[in-house]
């Protein structure tokens, strides 16, 4: 019978790699000079300079559009950390791009509340009327907390609600154009659901009103 | 009439409607996210009061005295929790925990929006309790406009001298910082929000040690809700009787509670815990549209065990009396189904959502969660048998318990519970899919 290899990790236990990740020197990686100030001043915000790792990488996506290798690469040089630890970190989380994404994000939260009131269609009618437009970054998302407007989407970071399938292109038409998005929908207009008190009567003022 | 105890209340809380607004009191006007606005209506009298007249045991016992129990889902005793710090000058920080992410719950959006000075004032009067140097706020990513009116408010505070070094000429010291998460339900964990928040992914930890003995970096930590905080300034004013005089005994103040789903008019009511459950879905929430029937809701947001429209609606709205049928308050988000909504489709979202959040450190969650949705996929294609349904419900209880924190169970109560109280409704979905390919 032929003798097989044997995996050298069996019968001698494994060999650490002799090629352990580096930091980055600062004068390799061509950090631009706001990006780099920016992560320095994030550092000192927090007891462990580790913690600005998340907000470091915010400031990359901002920069770039997404965390290009070469951003987290000029973010590890500046943070004195090795690349591949804020690649673990970027690729945890669901807002943080390790590939290219388009410029104009839109997420359609598809969870319990907006399923039930039409969160599923909502989404369909945006990848609908985004087509293939590379400038687009359409997705269903999970519970945004916004509950009260569903269904509802999150359009460069900003809440909309509630949505018919045909308010899509509307807002998808506004975003080519640069104009301001569905401003009737806007959730930063919407007042409270159980209304406003009866105007502050003379009897109010006799307590504290805090 | 209103007795003198009622009128008292009155004028310290507002009554709208059926609500008793403490927390959203003045929330319709703009102005109160600015420091003037909040000025104006009495803000930071309160802590100015704490951090100049009176000892931090006094203010730790307060709290404690008050019975307010924490916001964020667990309901633990938040003046309790404060007490379990270490006394004497160690590092110790505060989390606050606006990482809000459960399906259901959008009030801390809602009381960050349009009162941010509320909950830094809260945030500085527990420090002071706690003897805390150090406070975050660990915001989710999404809130992106709700993270620009905290950092707004934050720098006023600090421009007052209410937050910094020497807050109010007291030799005091509060550095408050607001982290921007970046989308990941989990980081609602304590411990997985102290991994994140020390920069790294975010996976619970093994408790014991629990964060108030050691937390983040190493040191004890007290880790409270946006709402638990942003009521403590009130009960530090008009003190813990006040306090108690609203809601029941075991569920003591006021709640903000989110309704959504099938009512008419869905969103954040704030009220006296108590409330009939029936007054919260139909009286304020409008109920479900003409014709329609409430047919389960979940009391408490997403993770909570769903109730039977007849389980549910006549009891009173409290953690006593939701853990008393078997579910719970939670996060105080309320979901609505009426009689048109699936219940198995309905079970299947809610797992699709543990099944994406879950973090996969613990091989229970990461893999029950993943066959739960291929099960429930396959009885919503009519691919099961009713005995699938026994195989659901056991990886359910396999779950339960089985991880280190309660990611897994919350999917586990919800889904077991749909299986359970609607098996005749499952098994439908399957006899009609026989009957189809038969």
């Amino acid at each position: 019978m032929a003798e097989l290899p044997v995996d050298q990790a069996l019968t001698e236990g494994r060999v650490p790699g002799r090629s352990q990740e580096e930091i980055p020197e600062l004068h390799e990686v061509g950090c631009p000079p706001e990006l780099r100030e920016r992560i320095e001043a994030l550092m000192g915000r927090y007891p462990d300079r580790k913690s600005a790792s998340i907000p470091a990488l915010w400031a990359v996506q901002r920069l770039y559009g997404w965390c290009t290798p070469e951003g987290i690469r000029q973010a590890a040089a500046v943070m004195r950390v090795t690349p591949a630890y804020l690649e673990s970190v970027a690729s945890f989380y669901d807002l943080l791009h390790t590939e290219p994404v388009g410029t104009h994000k839109v997420a359609v939260c598809t969870n319990i509340s907006c399923w039930m009131r039409g969160g599923d269609e909502l989404l369909d009618a945006f990848r609908e009327a985004a087509g293939d437009d590379e400038e687009f970054f359409v997705t269903g998302f999970e519970c945004l907390g916004a509950c009260d407007i569903a269904p509802m989407a999150s359009i460069d970071e900003r809440y909309f609600g509630p949505l018919e399938a045909a308010e899509a292109r509307t807002a998808i038409d506004q975003l080519r154009d640069g104009a301001e998005v569905l401003p009737e929908k806007a959730l930063e207009k919407r007042p409270l659901p159980g209304g406003n008190p009866p105007a502050a009567d003379a009897e109010a003022s006799e307590g504290d009103l805090r | 009439m209103m007795n003198p105890k009622e009128r008292e209340q009155s004028t310290r809380a507002e009554i709208v409607g059926r609500e008793t607004r403490m927390l959203l009191k003045h929330a319709e006007d703009p102005a109160l996210r600015t420091l003037a606005g909040y000025n104006g209506y009495g803000g930071y009298a309160t802590l100015e009061k704490a951090y100049r007249e009176l000892e931090p045991d006094e203010v730790l016992s307060e709290l404690e005295e008050s019975g307010l129990r924490g916001r964020g889902g667990a309901g633990f005793s938040m003046g309790k929790k404060a007490s379990f710090l270490p006394r004497g000058d160690v590092d110790k920080y505060l989390c606050c925990n606006a990482d809000e992410s459960e399906p259901g719950a959008f009030k801390d959006r809602e009381l960050m929006q349009r009162n941010p000075h509320q909950l830094i004032e809260g945030i500085a009067i527990a420090s002071l309790a706690a003897g805390i140097g150090h406070a975050f706020i660990f915001i989710r990513g999404e809130y992106d406009s709700q993270a620009d009116i905290l950092d707004a408010a934050v720098a006023e505070a600090y421009e007052a001298g209410y937050l910094g070094k020497d807050i109010l000429g007291t030799h005091r010291d509060l550095e408050l910082v607001v982290h921007r998460g970046a989308g990941a339900y989990i980081c609602g964990e304590e411990t997985a929000l102290l991994d994140a928040l020390e920069g790294k992914r975010g996976n619970p930890r093994l408790k014991p040690p629990f964060p108030a003995v050691q937390g983040l970096y190493g040191g004890p930590t007290l880790i409270n809700n946006v709402e638990t905080l942003s009521n403590v300034p009130h009960i530090v004013k008009n003190g813990a009787e006040w306090f108690k005089g609203f809601g029941t005994e075991q569920s003591p103040g006021t709640k903000v509670v989110s309704i959504s789903g099938c009512v008419q008019r869905p969103g954040n009511y704030e009220v006296e815990l108590g409330i009939s459950t029936r007054d919260l879905i139909y009286g304020l929430a409008g109920g479900p549209a003409e014709g329609r029937e409430v047919k389960a809701f979940y009391p408490g947001g997403s993770s909570s065990p769903v109730l039977k429209a007849d389980e549910g609606l006549d009891l009173p709205y409290s953690f006593e009396a939701m853990a008393g049928a078997g579910s719970m308050l939670g996060s105080g988000s309320i979901v609505v189904a009426d009689d048109r909504v699936s219940i198995p489709h309905m079970a299947l979202r809610t797992a699709r959502f543990y099944h994406h959040e879950s973090c996969g450190k613990c091989t229970p969650c990461r893999e029950g969660t993943n066959w739960t949705v291929k099960m429930l996929e396959r009885v919503v294609r009519g691919e099961a048998t009713p005995m699938d349904l026994d195989i659901v419900a056991s990886v359910q209880e396999n779950i339960i318990g089985h991880c280190l924190c309660v990611l897994g169970d919350s999917m586990a109560m919800p889904v077991g519970a749909m299986v359970r109280k609607f098996r005749d409704e499952f098994e439908a979905v399957i006899a009609e899919a026989e009957l189809v390919t038969a």
